[in-house]
């Protein structure tokens, strides 16, 4: 299995906290990640290390080069897609607006146009709605819409922060069928950091439990689901 | 009515040169939360550079397109060395720098070309049309379309361009913009060197009627606070119509208010901006901050 991204020994904090304490693990070509763990775990606080948005030590390797001296737009130029916590959008811009920015490093527009029309296809409401901001729709469509933003650009992996928050659980199920389905047909890899651990290890291969900023667990998503630490601990029963 | 209608007239004309200058101050603040009230240093500064090249013999009309350029590196040097540094710092930090700035320029302007005023060259003829009692003066004629047409302009690149959408995306929106692999740092960079070139524009056209000397701008930065503070710091279009709105305010009391006259005038920003920040803070084209949970 070749690595999308491989990452030794994370350590990143805020200040003069210190989060993550050398975090180890890798994505593979086609392989949907689950970063599990309870609150203030450091879930977040990886995906902001990996994509640049705070200063980390450590190897971030992504397709075999280091990327982790590298800018936040560098990075998301390499091809590292990061939806944040919250809805990933801009909120005071059109969704017309949102999916051109997505594009901003595709320099060619019929690829933009062919990428427009795939997502226009599979969400005919974002057409429809092309010119309102984005803070004006519901929060279901508006993490779609950073789903959609993120891979204009067609990244190597797609990093997306507690995607579920806030939403109605049929609107969960239908966000997480839309990762499987890009997951088969371009073999997208994910890595999702998430606190509803019964949802994601279904789409997930693999998945890390994250304690104090450490990989406690690891495993096939499969196994992880029967076991025992993980059903007291996540999956409530 | 006659008197109204020229007071209305004249208020515009000045108002387009607050608006202008506003328009300089909102293109930084939306880019940076910064109220860079040295803005008007700086023009003054890029004036005197035009001024300078045109005594050398360079035809005017090309001093003013160098200069232009000139301004936007200025203002993008300005960021990329003074700014940038200390980006994301407090309030107090940038007030202080901001003071440092307004004192540097003027300083500069000061040393190379010394307190007295010179006269500065007009850029449009002295033609006065009356319509129905009402004079209108090629001047005041000029000073508002040159408004317009830089307005379109500017509302044209942000709006219909990539390097406009990446800017605005920027000003908004910093971490999600560098997640989209947007140079942010280099946007602000290109606003704060936008932002010179406007108020570069906004002080030619008001120099030969102040005559050209180091302070020139401090009264007119005092209006064009105000126009900001009236249409919304965040809002371009609201410094347009603020800048409007205070010179027919100005033009208006200083006329038919007896006690105000010309010499109290310069109060009515204060009273703009006093007003505005009792009724409605944000102004009138301003989002108030909203704090989502």
């Amino acid at each position: 299995m070749t690595a999308i991204l491989q990452v030794r020994s994370l350590q990143a904090g805020y200040g003069s906290i210190r989060v993550l304490h050398g975090l180890d693990f890798e994505v593979g070509e086609g392989e949907i990640i689950a970063l599990l763990g309870a609150n203030g775990a450091g879930k977040t606080t990886t995906l902001r290390a990996l994509s640049g948005t705070i200063p980390a030590r450590g190897e971030i390797m992504l397709d075999g080069n280091d990327v982790s001296t590298l800018s936040a737009s560098t990075r998301a130029q390499l091809g590292v897609a990061h939806i944040p916590q919250g809805r990933g959008t801009f909120v005071d811009f059109t969704v017309e607006e949102n999916l051109a920015l997505g594009a901003y490093m595709v320099p060619d527009k019929q690829t933009i146009g062919r990428a427009l029309d795939y997502w226009y296809d599979i969400f005919p409401w974002l057409a429809e709605r092309r010119a309102q901001p984005a803070g004006s729709l519901s929060g279901g469509e508006q993490q779609m819409l950073a789903v959609a933003r993120a891979l204009m650009a067609e990244p190597r992996i797609l990093m997306c922060d507690e995607p579920s928050l806030g939403l109605a659980p049929a609107i969960t199920q239908s966000l997480f069928a839309l990762f499987s389905r890009l997951n088969k047909e371009r073999a997208m890899a994910i890595l999702l950091v998430e606190q509803n651990a019964r949802l994601t290890l279904k789409i997930a291969h693999r998945a890390y439990v994250i304690e104090s900023g450490e990989v406690r667990l690891q495993g096939a998503a499969a196994e992880l689901r029967d076991n025992p630490l993980i059903q007291r601990a996540y999956l409530g029963t | 009515m006659q008197l109204l209608l020229q007071q209305i007239v004249e208020g515009l004309a000045s108002g387009a040169i607050y608006a202008a200058l506003a328009l300089a101050l909102v293109l930084i603040y939306r880019a940076t939360r910064i109220v860079n009230f040295a803005q008007g240093e700086m023009a003054t500064l890029s004036v005197y550079m035009a001024w300078q090249l045109n005594q050398w013999g360079v035809p005017f009309v090309l001093c003013l397109i160098i200069v232009t350029a000139v301004s936007f590196m200025m203002g993008a040097l300005t960021f990329r060395f003074m700014i940038r540094p200390v980006l994301g710092a407090s309030d107090h930090t940038m007030v202080v720098i901001c003071i440092g700035f307004f004192v540097g320029f003027e300083a500069v302007s000061l040393w190379f070309w010394g307190a007295d005023p010179r006269a500065f060259p007009r850029i449009f003829p002295d033609d006065t049309w009356a319509i129905r009692g009402v004079r209108l003066t090629a001047n005041n004629l000029g000073i508002l379309v040159s408004l317009c047409i830089m307005t379109l302009g500017l509302s044209a690149l942000f709006r219909f361009t990539r390097i406009g959408l990446a800017m605005r995306a920027s000003a908004a929106e910093r971490e999600k913009s560098a997640l989209v692999g947007i140079p942010v740092e280099t946007m602000l960079m290109l606003g704060w060197g936008l932002a010179a070139s406007v108020g570069f524009i906004a002080a030619v056209l008001v120099a030969p009627s102040l005559f050209l000397s180091p302070p020139m701008m401090v009264s007119v930065v005092i209006y064009a606070l105000a126009a900001a503070t009236l249409g919304g710091w965040d809002s371009p279009a609201g410094a347009i119509v603020g800048g409007l709105v205070v010179g027919v305010a100005e033009s208006l009391c200083a006329t038919f208010i007896g006690f105000i006259g010309n010499e109290l005038k310069v109060g009515v920003p204060f009273a703009v901006m006093a007003i505005v920040l009792l009724v409605r803070p944000q102004g009138l084209f301003g989002t108030a901050a909203v704090i989502r949970v």
